[in-house]
């Protein structure tokens, strides 16, 4: 029989307001097992650590149930204070009596009965317990970087520094992802490739960086420390430690007619491609849906006039293995696509553009060498219509339920660009509300009205109607003044929502990290640990994990660094001892667990068994310790009761129900 | 019973019962009033039915010009990008005083006087579906 005490939290009056502290001590007195019961306030301060620690050793107890908040609060903090005082740390159970009870319900009477229950569940629970003893696993000091933008950057730049190798996978053919893309860049307005390069030529540089673009993450086995992952690197059709990146194959390159991803459609580029003048690599890729040769066979210009003989239609997609002991996400956003919002005229009219077509525009790189014109006539445009959340903060299914947080500052931006350019332009911003939190942005936006004489006006457009001398019609509102406004546009120029890049669902799934309903992968706490995943060694960086702009990126990813660091940085973790096993006796190799185990932990293995005096040859499941989480997937599979967590036996669960039930 | 609409809660509780609109969801964007082709037609915009409603001013609605203005032409169900749906609400507000009239129910004898060139025969077509026994 354990010897169990009990100490009730008041959580200050968190707890004790709706929860009769007092009753809860007097009612788990009574429990069996139970030699001590006290409450205190703070139980997580020094001083209740110090009364569950003096309790042990005067009352000998083998077994804590402490009734406070969650156990992803403070678990770790009193198993720590028993084990300081000579207890297994692993015979300390919690009843969350916060979370789960007093935060949400009002009524004190029942309140009180459901904490009583709650711990009364707890001591029966550790009336089961066994002393565990945790496990160790190496570290591989190796970490991977899935996105090669600025956050990707960042994050693979500052784990380098720390001494630790470091690959990026990039799915494009270069690296610079959405930064380079843009333009210039707000508050500052300085200009997005010329701080962004740098960044690049460093990583590309940095000897402890490795950089695989146009590749992918195919498959990601192991767990914290061990991760095992299978990269796929697609054939680039290039062979990139001959190619000089002369650009003589694109230039001659006779299929020229395909979508320049990089401008957004907005031009053509040959099949055979470098995406920017800036890319590293600068080693172009044979687009081989578009190309000539690989269409029909016959074509074969490029590779006649590459001097260096670097073109090799042979090559080969390559999956390329590699251990990594950490791994931070930074798979960046995209804009939505804008097919459901008809009455912007988007697909209808080329004069309709998003602001990320708006940045290539702008580019000097860009379809238009970056002069502002209209994409169907080439004229410049005398008057330009800019609408705020178009897909932003909609309840409707169309678009997305959150602010994308940048599209306020980078229209004030291209407001004020083309205000600054072409003082001409008369440019119409129409906003609901212009946010503008951080260092320098309300200001920026003010400039834009102040200074640059940018007309804002609150209300949104509610149809873009395209008339037949080419301009267009711009139904709005203008809320202040209760009108509704028709006015005259040469462009449009729609703020779309930002969304997690498509990509993210998959690779989400490959490493079991949780993402939420639009697509963001899930912090492991919302406000405490915002660059980890719940899952142990992958680490968030950018928008992967919610809209943000540059400057944050920069220093998330330098936070998900620093994290990855610290976990590289030890030679060994300690691993969770509250793992499967099978019970051989009672296992009939139906392979069902096996199915089920999302970390590959469990194999087969011919074995002899006695079966109560029956020797035989049986197949049977074996855990492996080291990959098994102890997540129990597999001990509601088996058909037979073989399979059992350590810590979190059928048993004791069963008699935690029972507890409950009584 | 005869309703008040000056004893407005609850009317105003009627008319989100009816459209099944929560007008707490709106985000004031005016997107409504920006597409509404009635809109120089009507003395309470679209925009401002919502709070009008949310207000429980439901007496100045009944004697609004804009429920027979509107066209029931559902552009702002359509557009609104929060699911507020104003042209449902001006449907109520509708149904309301039209009910007020037909103590609560339609029988088809009743529409032929109904028809003027003021009412909108969507709202016929929609009262009757709802309302006949």
């Amino acid at each position: 029989m354990q010897r169990i005490g009990v100490f009730v939290c008041h959580c200050g009056t968190n707890i004790a307001a709706t929860v009769d502290v007092k009753k809860v001590v007097e009612m788990t007195a009574k429990e069996p097992g139970v030699v001590h019961a006290e409450d205190y306030q703070y139980m997580c301060s020094e001083a209740g650590q110090a009364k569950i620690i003096n309790a042990i050793h005067e009352k000998n107890l083998t077994g804590i149930v402490v009734c406070s908040c969650s156990p992803r609060m403070h678990e770790a903090t009193f198993r720590k204070a028993a084990q300081k005082a000579g207890l297994n740390p692993y015979m300390v159970e919690i009843a969350n009596i916060r979370e789960h009870c007093s935060w949400i319900h009002k009524d004190m009477e029942e309140a009180t009965l459901k904490a009583v229950i709650l711990a009364r569940a707890a001591i029966a629970k550790v009336n089961l317990d066994a002393p565990l003893q945790p496990g160790e696993s190496l570290v591989t000091k190796r970490a991977l970087v899935i996105g090669g933008g600025i956050a990707g950057i960042q994050s693979a730049l500052d784990i380098a520094e720390a001494g630790y190798e470091v690959d990026i996978v990039e799915k494009l053919p270069s690296i610079g992802g959405r930064m380079s893309q843009l333009d210039k860049t707000f508050p500052t307005l300085d200009c997005s490739a010329c701080i962004l390069t740098p960044k690049m030529v460093e990583a590309a540089a940095h000897e402890k960086i490795n950089i695989y673009t146009y590749s992918e993450v195919e498959k990601v086995s192991g767990f914290v420390g061990d991760f095992t992952v299978d990269i796929r690197k697609k054939a680039r059709s290039v062979d990139m430690s001959k190619c000089t990146g002369c650009g003589v194959c694109s230039e001659k390159c006779p299929s020229k007619k395909n979508p320049n991803e990089f401008n957004r459609g907005l031009n053509n580029r040959s099949a055979i491609y470098i995406p920017f003048a800036q890319a590293i690599p600068n080693v172009p890729v044979i687009d081989r849906e578009h190309c000539t040769k690989f269409k029909t066979g016959k074509c074969g210009v490029c590779s006649k006039v590459c001097a260096a003989g670097a073109i090799d239609y042979e090559q080969k997609d390559e999956i390329i293995t590699q251990k990594y002991g950490a791994i931070v996400v930074a798979t960046g956003f995209d804009v939505i696509p804008l097919d459901k919002y008809d009455e912007y005229a988007y697909s209808q009219s080329k004069d309709v553009i998003t602001s990320l077509e708006l940045e290539r525009i702008m580019n000097a790189a860009g379809p238009t060498k970056g002069h502002l014109e209209r994409l169907s006539d080439g004229k410049a445009p005398k008057n330009i219509v800019f609408v705020q959340c178009v897909g932003s903060r909609c309840s409707d299914e169309r678009g997305k339920s959150y602010c994308s947080k940048i599209c306020c500052m980078y229209t004030a931006k291209h407001a004020m660009l083309i205000r600054d350019k072409y003082p001409d332009t008369n440019v119409t911003v129409f906003y609901i509300d212009v946010r503008t939190p951080g260092k320098n942005f309300d200001e920026f936006y003010r400039r834009a009205v102040e200074d640059y004489g940018v007309n804002y006006v609150k209300g949104q457009v509610g149809k873009v109607i395209p008339q037949p001398d080419g301009t267009l019609m711009v139904q709005a509102s203008d809320l202040l003044e209760n009108k509704q406004i028709l006015m005259e546009a040469d462009m449009v120029v729609l703020a779309a929502a930002i969304e997690p890049n498509k990509d993210v669902r998959k690779i989400a799934t490959m490493l079991t990290a949780s993402i939420d309903t639009n697509n963001f992968l899930t912090e492991a706490h919302a406000k405490l640990r915002p660059v980890e995943s719940p899952t142990a060694g992958i680490f968030l960086s950018g928008v992967c994990q919610g809209p943000k702009d540059i400057p944050e990126t920069v220093a998330q990813a330098g936070a998900a660094a620093v994290k990855a660091i610290g976990l590289l940085a030890k030679d060994k973790l300690t691993t969770n001892p509250c793992t499967a096993h099978s019970d051989e006796l009672l296992c009939n190799g139906c392979s069902q667990c096996a199915n089920v185990c999302p970390y590959g932990a469990i194999s087969y293995e011919e074995k002899q068994v006695n079966d109560h005096g029956i020797r035989e040859t049986r197949r049977i499941a074996v855990v492996n310790n080291a990959l098994c989480q102890g997540c129990g997937a597999c001990t509601v599979t088996c058909p037979s009761g073989a399979m059992d967590l350590q810590g979190f036996s059928n048993r004791q669960i069963l008699a935690e129900v029972d507890a409950i039930c009584r | 019973m005869a309703y008040t609409y000056g004893n407005t809660q609850n009317a105003a509780e009627r008319i989100k019962e009816i459209s099944g609109v929560n007008p707490l969801k709106c985000m004031k964007c005016g997107k409504c009033s920006a597409t509404c082709p009635a809109f120089n037609e009507m003395d309470i915009k679209p925009h401002q039915f919502v709070t009008y409603v949310q207000n429980g001013d439901i007496e100045a609605l009944a004697q609004s010009k804009s429920l027979w203005k509107c066209l029931s032409c559902f552009a702002c169900v359509e557009r609104c990008p929060r699911d507020v749906k104003p042209g449902k609400l001006i449907d109520a507000a509708r149904q309301l005083v039209v009910r007020e009239r037909g103590q609560n129910y339609l029988t088809a004898d009743e529409i032929p006087e109904l028809l003027d060139e003021e009412t909108p025969q969507q709202l016929l077509v929609s009262a009757f579906r709802r309302y006949r026994r």
